[in-house]
């Protein structure tokens, strides 16, 4: 299990910091892909992958003793493929070709890629199938844990729900589900179009067990939340909803209703990275 | 082990020696059942005997295949279970995305079973009838479609289900119909059953439609024509060859669907078939009117009243073969 340790925290927070200018620089080469959504969960999977969380072997994606990790908001995870890179998932002169022809690395990621599970072009559908997996693994008396990370926008889908109140019958506390709450769709707040009022009173009505982390881009907060949710083990499935930025760090993206599918200007991309040289 | 209770075993339906059958292969821990709160008495067995590995997921289609490929992506060979319609409909996406899609790039056993083919849930309207579902499966690549006609087959397939990998939509009437077959001699490789000899004319059918078509042949040979029937079981892997050898040598060919005409079923699956090995023979397709009725009648009526009724299907077969006497 994971204990805290604060030289980690720090390590973490560069590393959020490198993942954050290699996601605009993949942005940079492909401005077709969605980026403000994908700079909202950047420390969300820094600390998952980097911070002792995820049992993981990149030479081997596929790895029976792997922790489970569904990107349920496939379109907003544009920051894994640094990532995923970087531990070694696949060589990272693939970042040089994402969205070009013959690469494995599309605007929207799919299982072709190594690290990713299941497919996520398609909003909500991580939650259920996470569901059945982490089933199965209770099941097969394995200690393995799901992550499922979801964006607050594709809990209008009903299918989640379905799987909400699945999980809790089955007692999955082998579910981790991490919510992305960037609080902003496509064309606005999610509170202007259907809003999820409480959405922690939500879940836990459907009998989640649920943490809330005000500071959603601290990977010390996030770390603290994920430790809480491994240690459960209380037959309860463990949500956090992590308050986040979409667009985080970008003038004039960050927070934007509109954000969604707006590219960076690339005069701005160019001094945003220059300015972290 | 215990075994099946007399009640079960006289009249049985497709659904009863289907889930018998799943009974017995529940023996293997690697067998999952997921239920979308769809019941019958056998299905109570499997409840009873296997509860780490039966689940009712509720009133949720959609959770049922998110769940089934959950558990399937970890090894698990699953059935889901419930009334046809819903389970092709309600989560057509679901089922395209976590079963079509991904089952091109990760190993999965999935075995979707939909009760109520075409117009067996006789009473319920259309909402519970199904018409749709063969077009819908047949149009997911990866997807494999069966359509029993007999209780013999729809057992037959639930066996080879646990060995063929991949995922498969196998459509069950929800009425008990003739046996068809013996199952000793009954062998699934070619993927259709032939039911006579004639090159006068060939009738395609399918599930339920094959007792129709074979009603029909029998009344159809009193006025001197002699007709083959074709029992196609097997949707999207049947030996194209071997079924083209009869269908070559008919001629005048016919398809009996009880789905939607000209929507992408059995009619579709069967022209395209002719045209793109050039066999020219005259053909009709025979399947439902491509409405929805929310009248009452037993099935016989519904059937003639959208165009598959046994008197229907005769008519249509003489006016199709103008030399015959009516």
């Amino acid at each position: 299990m994971h204990e805290y340790d604060p030289a980690l925290a720090e390590r973490l927070r560069e590393k959020a910091d490198w993942v954050w200018q290699e996601t605009l620089r993949i942005h940079q080469r492909a401005p077709e892909t969605r980026v403000a959504s994908s700079l909202s969960p950047v420390e969300i999977f820094v600390t998952l992958y980097y911070g002792g969380f995820l049992r993981q072997n990149p030479a081997d994606p596929r790895w029976h003793e792997r922790d489970r990790c569904i990107i349920s908001k496939g379109h907003g995870s544009l920051c894994m493929y640094p990532i995923l890179a970087d531990l070694g998932y696949f060589p990272a002169s693939e970042l040089e070709r994402v969205c070009l022809e013959g690469s494995f690395l599309g605007a929207i990621p799919d299982p072709v890629i190594p690290g990713y599970e299941t497919i996520n072009g398609s909003l909500g559908h991580g939650i259920g199938v996470g569901a059945g997996m982490a089933l199965a693994l209770k099941r097969r008396a394995m200690d393995q844990k799901v992550y499922v990370v979801c964006g607050d926008g594709e809990l209008h889908e009903g299918a989640n729900w379905e799987a909400f109140m699945f999980a809790a019958q089955h007692q999955l506390d082998n579910l981790i589900v991490l919510v992305d709450n960037n609080q902003i769709c496509m064309l606005g707040a999610t509170d202007s179009i259907v809003s999820h009022r409480d959405l922690r009173a939500k879940l836990t009505a459907f009998g989640w067990q649920v943490q809330v982390v005000d500071q959603g881009h601290s990977c010390e907060c996030i770390a603290q939340a994920l430790a809480t949710s491994q240690r459960a083990n209380n037959g309860v499935p463990q949500a956090v909803i992590f308050n986040t930025r979409k667009g985080n760090g970008v003038p004039g993206l960050e927070n934007a209703p509109l954000s969604h599918v707006t590219p960076i200007a690339p005069n701005v991309l160019a001094q945003l990275l220059e300015a972290k040289r | 082990m215990k075994a099946l209770p007399e009640p079960l075993k006289a009249r049985r339906a497709m659904r009863d020696t289907l889930l018998a059958a799943i009974l017995t292969a529940m023996e293997d821990g690697d067998v999952f059942f997921v239920t979308a709160d769809f019941g019958s008495p056998v299905l109570d067995l499997i409840r009873e005997r296997y509860p780490q590995r039966f689940i009712n997921v509720g009133i949720a289609e959609q959770n049922l295949i998110n769940v089934s490929a959950g558990l399937a992506l970890e090894g698990f060979k699953v059935f889901a279970y419930a009334i046809a319609p819903f389970i092709t409909m309600r989560c057509f996406e679901q089922i395209r995305v976590n079963l079509a899609l991904l089952s091109s790039v990760r190993p999965m056993n999935v075995s979707l079973i939909g009760v109520g083919a075409g117009y067996s849930y006789v009473v319920s309207g259309p909402t519970h009838q199904c018409y749709e579902d063969l077009t819908l499966m047949r149009s997911l690549p990866n997807m494999q479609v069966f359509s029993p006609a007999d209780q013999i087959t729809a057992e037959l397939l639930a066996r080879a289900c646990l060995t063929r990998p991949g995922i498969k939509y196998l459509r069950l009437d929800a009425q008990v119909v003739r046996p068809l077959y013996e199952p000793e001699l009954h062998n699934l490789n070619d993927g259709f059953k032939v039911h006579g000899n004639s090159h006068e004319l060939c009738l395609v059918a399918t599930g339920f439609m094959t007792h129709t078509a074979l009603k029909a042949a029998a009344h159809l040979a009193k006025l001197g024509l002699n007709l083959s029937v074709i029992d196609l079981f097997d949707l999207t892997h049947f030996d194209t060859n071997a079924l083209l050898e009869h269908l070559r040598t008919a001629r005048r060919i016919v398809s009996l669907e009880e789905g939607f005409q000209g929507c992408g079923g059995l009619d579709s699956l069967l022209f395209n078939l002719l045209s793109r090995h050039a066999v020219t023979a005259p053909f009709l397709n025979i399947g439902v009117a491509p409405h929805y009725r929310f009248e009452l009648g037993d099935r016989q009526t519904l059937h003639e009243q959208v165009g598959i009724g046994l008197h229907t299907v005769i008519e249509k077969i003489q006016r199709f073969c103008p030399a015959l006497p009516s």
